[in-house]
């Protein structure tokens, strides 16, 4: 290893920049010329549009132009796309009712898309939006996914989704889950709702859309975790742009977390009405705007049974969900609940046999996606919180249960019952290593020392797996993916030696050009400040799918490995030239090509000279230049896992709970750069205690938008959070050559059944057995209360 | 249009504002100091912090008319004159204090400030003192570490 | 935000001036609620006058049994005071507490009482320590300045100078964030006074309140232990998403008892 390649915790080349203020993000961008865009939003839940008047707004100062969706609709816009085809359980597709960027006659949700006012400057925008003129007939709303399925349901989209139904879809083996509940010893139940959130990347979306009427040409600066996904899907779908005429930039962006996967509307909106109006058209979402605009995470309702044998061995589990897809299908709203749940329902356990069945319903409410971990967390929270359940049914040990299920390390690769081939886990060590650090065994003497001082403490425990990296493309395809699922990249070698890496995985965060440059350092002997990489532009990148289900090093870097292998393939050769030997001879060693046996050697800057000056070079075999691209589509999902330890305190007068201490075990695979890996990993945890304690989206039963500002959504704040221990174990992924599986999501998806299990820990002389999440101050308190007013009663 | 007279990272600056416009607007509209950011817009997420006169303040909750006169300083003119960083910068990079850098200007802002007030600041202190910046990469850790280390450096130089 | 004029007070006779006749005019003390209002747009004022150029309503001063600040003191400098401190401890850590650094360090208590936010934490100083507010017409008593939700005994144009806070014999203030907006979703402020014992809820509803039953009980014996037993009625307290009226007023007992203990 070098001093900046593969194992190093090596500082983030990025960090100057963004300590520097120099960081260029959507909303940093001026245009020449640029016009400023402000949304009408629906205030109304649910309503037919009877009449616009924008007569008003039109006149006001500064005012360019207003559009709405009549106006979208007479160009022949078409509607935002769905990339996820679900069938049903009898084969038929999926509803996917139209979702125009603009509506035309009916809002579906509070901060729908009404009309567009843009003007000369920001404050011009929003006084005339003021003026324009809605007459709404109000139609009754319905919130709540369980409400939506009733008979006298308001129906969201009428007969384009009868029953606000979206699908109903099923996966594994039903007969054989029945069979083997029929002679279960006990069956543990459980019935859960895994809560709404709003993913609340710190940078608010924006987007500036710019047409150059010479050319043709248009430009979309936006927010975007996959800059490609966003001009195949607005260019091909909405705007019938061609992908020669349509540039999407994401330059740096401010956090993403799912959010800014999807292709929203005010993209489309700004490119359409730059190109109307031959000026750069600029949009920033208001932090209110993000609240009612952002799609949401998360929002199931679960209804699960395990079945168990007289020695806690785990003989079958069945899983009803029914998700929340709120108004209309997000990008990829539809796989959340079902590629992406039900496939990880057999966790790190043998379970033989699983049956899930997931219903999808359309409400009035803001449109929910991926979310940090994006149906694993839904999975994980489902299947940790109903081992804890079940070794209280056996009158068990929580841990000695996970341990009678855990899928031995030799086992791998192991083939679950709902579709997915594990290649690596060692689920024992992560736990033993967990238990060690959060000394475990110590525990009831801390609960008993807590206990002295008035406070309940408990610990909880949960033992997790998760899938990233979506793959391969083919398979994906079958099960109903209108998108490749590969990565792109090109190793671009400059004359004097330096290296550019294009990459289609987009970073927000995450620190690609640090690590993916020690990927680059560790091949080619170079030092990383010789090595810059470059993504977020598609005029200058390879067609990639961006960052999201954390992929990037799994997926990206493996495509800047094999890029890498024939940039060193063909130097070896440049290299046999020079060196007069047969390549066969050469071998390439911490940046040297050496004749094996000899002394003679050339350095890898003397080959990309070479390259480029190829005055002594084989030319007639060999063409000029060392720039390599390389596409590369997974055989598999990769499989991280682990173990997170949960510890809490309660404070019964107040119903507060604290994290107090908080142990992350996780196998990532190979660790590139611990500190990057440390810090995704805190990262993830945090908003796991932020969903598990803090964060929930509130709707009133009317359908207005409670949460819509930092005043009611209770973000993690630094007082919220303990310190966060993270350490690794490693087995390496089996089928990328870095042996990478992933760090991203980790976090978020090990941590809220951990921290819930401890507050049902803490409580459990009070007679929980469960808690939906938040575990708010409120809703501890009371069930605090209920129990002493029980015992009094 | 009032026009306002002020001092940004050192520099003399004059513009017409409306009433309405806010530091931040100017900051970034005006004087292309695009390093100060808008997170929120109830004045909690702490993007903007800037110091006004040596004191941290939200650049999103003062009106640029209020400040003439005043002497202001933004992430841009917290590094020296030769790029030199600040310590409490050198300390957020050190500690991997940052991931996506949105919130980064106004934590390290902040921290300065509290540095400059408490500088033995404890690690309880210090996440109190971040009740008005809030990141959603971090989970704050780092950030803590980051601040720790910031203050000590910025003692040793002294 | 709606525009407006933006207006620089040179003193407090020349806000007085320029507010006069214009009801759509809005004074502005460290604007840490009225700019987040505004740019809400909840508030349409005509002009802004800004309070912040009048030199002699920011000192704070203790002496002759009080602790009396001017209305422009800001939050960090009444709870860097030593002279608070030292005269009101309680008064120092309730301004400690307020918002966040950047509130504190902008923010003012003649806004802050002025404003009379139901969940703001001045007014419970100011009504549990018994304090005058002196404006540039007369003096109010406390008992008589906080009249409902974001309404005081104020007349339109008047202005607070500063308010004198009387020394108690003890006091404490103790609160319970929301967990969102990390306004008081309760606070208590407990005093021993000479006139006896005071205990104000803010956050509970419509403004501040006295807590009589047990200000009788803390006259009788202060300590936590004469509280037991007090329940305040779940309603006198308004409910949200993070706490019912129920819960709130649970959380006044608890909150009431701690503070009690804290005063010592």
């Amino acid at each position: 290893m070098g001093a900046d390649g593969i194992g190093a915790a090596v500082r983030r080349k990025e960090d100057v920049r963004f300590l520097t203020g120099r960081g260029t993000y959507t909303d940093d961008i001026s245009r020449h010329g640029q016009t400023h865009a402000y949304i009408v939003r629906s205030s109304q839940p649910h309503a037919a549009i009877k009449r616009i008047d924008t007569s008003k707004a039109l006149a006001a100062p500064g005012v360019v132009a207003v559009f709405t969706g009549a106006d979208m609709a007479a160009d022949g816009v078409g509607g935002l796309p769905c990339g996820w085809l679900i069938k049903n359980k009898d084969g038929s597709p999926m509803k996917e009712p139209a979702h125009p960027p603009l509506v035309v006659d009916r809002v579906r949700h509070v901060g729908d898309q009404v009309a567009v006012v843009i003007a000369e400057t920001k404050a011009q925008a929003k006084d005339a939006a003021e003026l324009v003129e809605i007459d709404f007939e109000p139609l009754p709303a319905v919130v709540d996914s369980l409400d939506a399925l009733k008979a006298a349901a308001p129906q969201v989209h009428g007969d384009a989704a009868p029953g606000n139904l979206c699908y109903d879809w099923e996966l594994g083996d039903k007969a054989a889950v029945d069979a083997a509940f029929a002679k279960a010893h006990k069956v543990a139940k459980i019935d859960l709702f895994n809560n709404r959130l709003i993913p609340n990347a710190m940078e608010p979306r924006a987007a500036t859309g710019d047409y150059d009427p010479a050319s043709g040409d248009y430009t979309l600066y936006t927010t975007s975790q996959n800059p490609h996904v966003i001009r195949l899907l607005m260019g091909a779908f909405v705007l019938h742009i061609p992908e020669s005429k349509l540039r999407v930039y994401a330059p740096d962006v401010g956090g993403g977390f799912g959010s800014k996967i999807y292709h929203y509307a005010e993209e489309a909106i700004v490119t359409w009405a730059a190109g109307k109006l031959k000026r750069p058209v600029r949009w920033t979402a208001d932090r209110s705007e993000s609240f009612m605009s952002d799609a949401h995470g998360r929002d199931h309702h679960s209804h699960a049974e395990l079945a168990l044998d007289k020695d806690g061995k785990f003989l079958a589990l069945r899983v009803a969900t029914v998700a929340n897809m709120g108004a209309y299908l997000s990008t990829f709203a539809s796989c959340i609940p079902t590629y992406l749940y039900a496939t990880l329902l057999a966790g790190v356990y043998t379970t033989p046999a699983i049956y899930a069945e997931v219903k999808a319903v359309f409400t009035n409410t803001v449109p929910v996606d991926a979310y940090r971990g994006a149906g694993r967390p839904e999975a994980t929270f489902l299947i940790e919180r109903l081992v804890d359940i079940a070794a209280k049914e056996m009158g068990m040990d929580r841990v000695e249960i996970r341990r009678r299920n855990f899928i031995p390390t030799d086992a791998f690769p192991y083939q679950t019952p709902v579709a997915l081939q594990y290649d690596s886990g060692d689920y024992f060590s992560t736990l033993e290593q967990a238990q060690k650090t959060a000394d475990w065994t110590g525990f009831e003497a801390r609960r008993a020392e807590a206990k002295k001082r008035g406070k309940l403490r408990g610990i909880g425990v949960s033992t997790y797996l998760e899938a990233c990296g979506i793959a391969p493309s083919n398979i994906a395809g079958a099960l109903g993916a209108r998108a490749g699922l590969y990565e792109a990249a090109t190793v671009r070698v400059h004359p004097t030696g330096s290296v550019t890496i294009l990459t289609g995985s987009h970073s927000h965060g995450q620190g690609h050009e640090t690590t993916f440059a020690q990927v680059v350092a560790e091949t080619l002997g170079i030092g990383i400040d010789q090595i810059d990489v470059v993504h977020g532009d598609t005029n200058k990148i390879p067609f990639g799918m961006g960052t999201y289900g954390s992929r990037s090093l799994a997926v990206g870097g493996t495509a800047i490995v094999k890029a890498l292998d024939k940039v060193v393939n063909k130097a070896k050769k440049i290299a046999a030239h020079l060196l007069e030997a047969s390549v066969n001879d050469i071998e390439f060693k911490d940046g040297k090509f050496t004749v094996v046996g000899t002394d003679k050697s050339k350095t890898f800057g003397e080959i990309a000279l070479t390259a480029y000056v190829p005055h002594n070079y084989p030319l007639e075999e060999l063409e000029p230049g060392l720039e390599e691209n390389a596409f590369y589509d997974p055989k598999n999902f990769t499989f991280p896992g682990g173990c997170h330890i949960a510890e809490v305190e309660i404070d019964p007068d107040t119903g507060v709970t604290k994290v107090v201490n908080f142990t992350a075990v996780d196998d990532v695979g190979r660790v590139i750069n611990p500190m990057i890996v440390e810090g995704q990993v805190q990262g993830g945890v945090a908003q796991g205690i932020g969903q598990a304690l803090l964060e929930n989206c509130v709707y009133d039963k009317s359908g207005q938008l409670i949460t819509g500002s930092y005043m009611d959504y209770a973000m993690p704040r630094a007082d919220d959070l303990p310190s966060i221990g993270v350490a690794t174990h490693v087995t390496l992924c089996t089928h990328n050559p870095l042996g990478v599986k992933g760090c991203g999501e980790v976090g978020a998806i090990g941590s809220p059944p951990a921290v819930i299990n401890a507050v049902v820990d803490a409580l459990k002389d009070h007679g929980v057995t469960h808690m939906d999440m938040p575990a708010s101050p409120q809703k501890v308190w009371s069930v605090i209360n209920g129990a002493r007013r029980m015992a009094a009663e | 249009m009032p026009q306002v007279s002020m001092t940004v990272n050192g520099r003399p600056i004059k513009a017409d504002v409306e009433g309405r416009t806010l530091l931040v607007q100017l900051l970034r509209e005006k004087l292309g100091l695009t390093g100060t950011h808008v997170g929120c817009d109830t004045s909690q997420c702490g993007a903007c912090v800037v110091h006004v006169d040596g004191k941290s303040a939200k650049s999103c909750t003062l009106l640029a008319a209020q400040l003439d006169g005043a002497n202001i300083t933004t992430i841009e003119g917290l590094a020296g004159a030769d790029g030199k960083l600040h310590p409490m910068q050198e300390a957020f990079r050190d500690n991997h204090g940052l991931q996506c850098g949105f919130c980064t200007p106004g934590m390290v802002m902040s921290a300065v400030d509290l540095a400059k007030t408490n500088p033995n600041a404890s690690e309880h202190e210090i996440r109190e003192w971040l009740e008005g910046n809030i990141c959603r990469c971090t989970g704050y850790h780092n950030i803590v570490k980051s601040i720790q280390a910031g203050a000590a450096a910025m003692q040793a130089a002294k | 935000m709606y525009d407006f004029a933006y207006h620089k007070a040179s003193s407090v006779a020349d806000a007085a001036a320029k507010a006069k006749g214009n009801d759509d005019a809005k004074f502005m003390a460290g604007g840490q609620t009225l700019i987040p209002t505004l740019k809400q747009r909840l508030a349409r004022p005509s002009d802004v006058i800004d309070l912040a150029a009048i030199a002699d309503l920011k000192s704070i001063a203790a002496g002759g049994g009080a602790v009396t600040l001017g209305a422009m003191a800001t939050h960090a400098s009444v709870a860097a005071s030593a002279d608070v401190k030292k005269a009101i401890p309680a008064l120092a850590a309730l301004a400690e507490g307020i918002g966040d650094p950047q509130v504190r360090n902008r923010g003012t208590v003649g806004g802050s009482v002025a404003n009379n936010d139901p969940a703001a934490d001045y007014p419970a100083a100011v009504l549990g320590l018994g304090a005058t507010i002196h404006t540039d017409q007369r003096q109010i008593a406390a008992d008589d300045f906080f009249l409902s939700v974001f309404t005081t005994a104020l007349n339109p144009g008047e202005l607070i100078t500063r308010i004198s806070f009387p020394v108690p014999e003890k006091a404490a203030y103790v609160k319970f964030p929301s967990p969102a907006s990390r306004y008081a979703m309760i606070g208590v402020f407990v005093a021993k006074t000479a006139k006896g014992a005071r205990v104000v809820v803010t956050g509970a509803g419509n403004g501040v309140i006295r807590i009589k039953s047990m200000e009788a009980a803390l006259d009788k014996a202060w300590s936590a232990a004469s509280l037991d037993g007090i329940a305040v009625s779940a309603s006198a307290c308004n409910g949200d998403i993070h706490g019912s009226s129920e819960y709130r007023a649970h959380l006044i007992s608890v909150m009431a008892k701690r503070a009690v203990a804290a005063a010592g």
